[in-house]
């Protein structure tokens, strides 16, 4: 049987089943797109929104929130003025975000060369699942085990009452350890391999090649992979609050309890009423947090452009 | 293809499975019978155990509870976003709650105690040493009589209801040290249970073996010196509703208060009923007996 010449036309000009496929793929990822950003403007937005509400309608002055010592929104001081001091909280978070980053950077470091360079075999087999198994733990396990061990470790080697600093740290460090080793090790494996070969080829050793060749080009990928952790560790609620203490204290030593940003914001508001000045102080403690989690990205970004190999 | 065959399957089974669970628990939200109460965490248990209660009763009914804390229960009866917001508080006492348009039923009293670790040696305080205590003026146990060990203070959240009524009644108004602060009573006790030289407050459901319950000024934490207020750190339990209730959150509330549950749940699960009350408070504090018939 022959097609009419029409009929030929019309199969020809008819739009194929790939072509379809084509179009429906692009309106499919196109509105996931729309959605993400439209979602991610509207979050931003309403906590900025919130947030600044502290200063608008309340009247609070923005350094006196950012430098303030004393967390009470409940209650005015000498002045009038209610006491919506950040600063304690502030420091609480960066101490413990830095503290855990400097402690887990060599241990991530040292499991990614491992993996990458000394031993890729038995690293792809046992050291690899076990890392990303750490990721899949919940973090109110991590802290229940802080509670139940490392508090009372810290209380019997440190002195205090084991909740602190130190002990968040010691949470911390574990939580950022698997995403700080998995991205170094992404980062290493990144360096092209005639790096290597040219290295050995000179005459240098395993150990001058790594620390020499290896490390040195990947260290705006190891930079980023610390940078990822300290993002994480910043905004980790749950097993910080169950071991820091939760005091909005300025922390003088590592043993004493203090206060993060999040742990505040968790225990504090399902207990004040929308639209208040105490519902309000938290709304701004959680915008402070979210400009932060945008300077962590900026800072990934420009790290990233800075490094790239040229 | 056939593996894809089979997930597509799979997919289809699912969406139609989830479709016909949606339509059906449209049929019941449709029916009027659903409402929602949200609050107070220390309430959370009774509201849940009487509303599963309830609709194993009164089949086509849902009574959905949700915690989220006293402030929260308030703002969102406030707001009238459910039908019922539980609270700790008299809604007059929470800042931020205009309590004029809010109805206030009360199903059940809670006691409150000092908890303290076993390791501090100490029993039984007086007010002003408990005083000392949660302002800071006291810093080590042996100072209000107890070992040589540095006081431990744990709070709950700011503006917990069981803090405030704390506060009000236990330590005559002063305002607790800023401390460690904690934002369930189940993590209070598991800290205080643990740390050497801790002191905490929790409800008297809260209380156990592990943990040593305090005297003050010699009356012990006992359901019996709540009810003459011997002891006087407790408080209401209320439901609060935005205007009268009605339909099914009317009969639910009358359901929370009547005998039948005031007699089994609400004791079982380490309340008192606000009917076993020898007297009566005030949202000023004011106690003033209650006359009558009582068991």
């Amino acid at each position: 049987m022959t097609k009419s010449p029409e009929q030929l036309e019309q199969e020809l000009k008819r739009r194929s089943k790939a072509a379809k496929l084509e179009i429906w793929g692009r309106v499919v990822s196109f509105s996931a797109l729309i959605l993400i950003v439209a979602v991610v403007v509207a979050i931003i937005g309403f906590v900025a929104s919130k947030g600044i509400a502290t200063f608008t309608t309340n009247h609070v002055n923005l350094w006196d929130f950012l430098s303030g010592k004393n967390w009470n929104p409940s209650l005015t001081d000498a002045h009038g003025k209610p006491e919506v001091g950040a600063l304690s909280m502030i420091v609480g978070s960066f101490l413990i975000t830095i503290l855990s980053a400097i402690v887990a950077t060599p241990f991530a470091i040292g499991t990614a060369v491992f993996m990458n360079e000394i031993s890729p075999n038995r690293g792809a087999k046992i050291l690899q699942p076990v890392t990303e198994l750490l990721v899949g733990i919940p973090s109110v396990v991590y802290g229940f085990i802080g509670l139940s061990v490392v508090v009372p470790f810290t209380r019997s080697v440190f002195g205090g009452s084991g909740f602190g600093i130190l002990s968040g740290t010691c949470v911390l460090f574990v939580m950022i350890l698997p995403t700080v080793t998995s991205m170094s090790a992404d980062a290493l494996r990144a360096v092209p391999r005639y790096y290597r070969e040219a290295s050995l080829a000179l005459g240098a050793t395993q150990w001058q090649t790594i620390y020499k060749v290896v490390l040195r080009a990947a260290t705006p990928g190891l930079m980023t992979a610390v940078v990822f952790g300290m993002a994480r560790a910043f905004g980790e609620a749950l097993a910080v609050q169950m071991v820091i203490g939760n005091a909005a204290l300025m922390p003088h030593s590592l043993v004493d309890p203090a206060a993060t940003l999040t742990s505040v914001l968790t225990t504090g508001i399902g207990n004040t009423v929308m639209g208040s000045l105490q519902n309000n102080a938290l709304w701004s403690l959680a915008l402070v947090l979210l400009l932060m989690s945008l300077v962590f990205n900026l800072i990934i970004r420009l790290i990233g452009r800075k490094g790239r190999l040229q | 293809m056939t593996k894809r065959r089979w997930l597509q399957g799979l997919l289809l089974m699912i969406l139609v499975a989830l479709g016909i669970f949606a339509y059906q628990t449209r049929q019941v939200s449709h029916a009027g019978g659903s409402i929602t109460a949200v609050g107070s965490t220390a309430l959370q248990p009774l509201v849940e155990a009487a509303g599963e209660q309830y609709t194993a009763d009164h089949l086509g009914t849902f009574i959905n509870v949700q915690g989220g804390g006293t402030g929260t229960g308030l703002s969102q009866i406030q707001e009238g976003a459910v039908q019922i917001g539980d609270s700790d508080l008299f809604a007059a006492e929470q800042k931020g709650i205009r309590a004029k348009g809010l109805v206030d039923h009360r199903v059940a009293v809670v006691g409150i105690t000092p908890i303290v670790n076993r390791k501090n040696g100490i029993t039984h305080l007086t007010t002003k040493q408990l005083t000392a205590v949660f302002t800071g003026q006291a810093t080590n146990w042996k100072q209000v009589g107890g070992k040589d060990l540095p006081i431990v203070l744990i709070n709950r959240a700011q503006g917990s209801g069981t803090r405030a009524t704390f506060e009000q009644f236990g330590i005559a108004g002063h305002q607790a040290k800023t401390a460690q602060e904690q934002d369930s009573s189940g993590m209070v006790r598991q800290i205080v249970q643990t740390t050497p030289g801790a002191i905490s407050y929790v409800a008297f459901s809260y209380v156990t073996k592990a943990v040593q319950a305090v005297s003050l000024n010699g009356v012990a934490p006992t359901e019996a010196n709540v009810v003459t207020n011997r002891w006087k750190i407790w408080s209401y339990e209320h439901l609060y509703t935005k205007g009268q209730p009605t339909g099914l959150t009317k009969d639910f509330i009358a359901y929370v208060q009547s005998p039948t549950i005031q007699k089994t749940l609400v004791r079982q699960l380490g309340y008192l009923s606000p009917s076993q009350m020898h007297v009566e408070r005030d949202v000023n504090g004011q106690v003033t007996p209650i006359g009558g018939t009582r068991s």
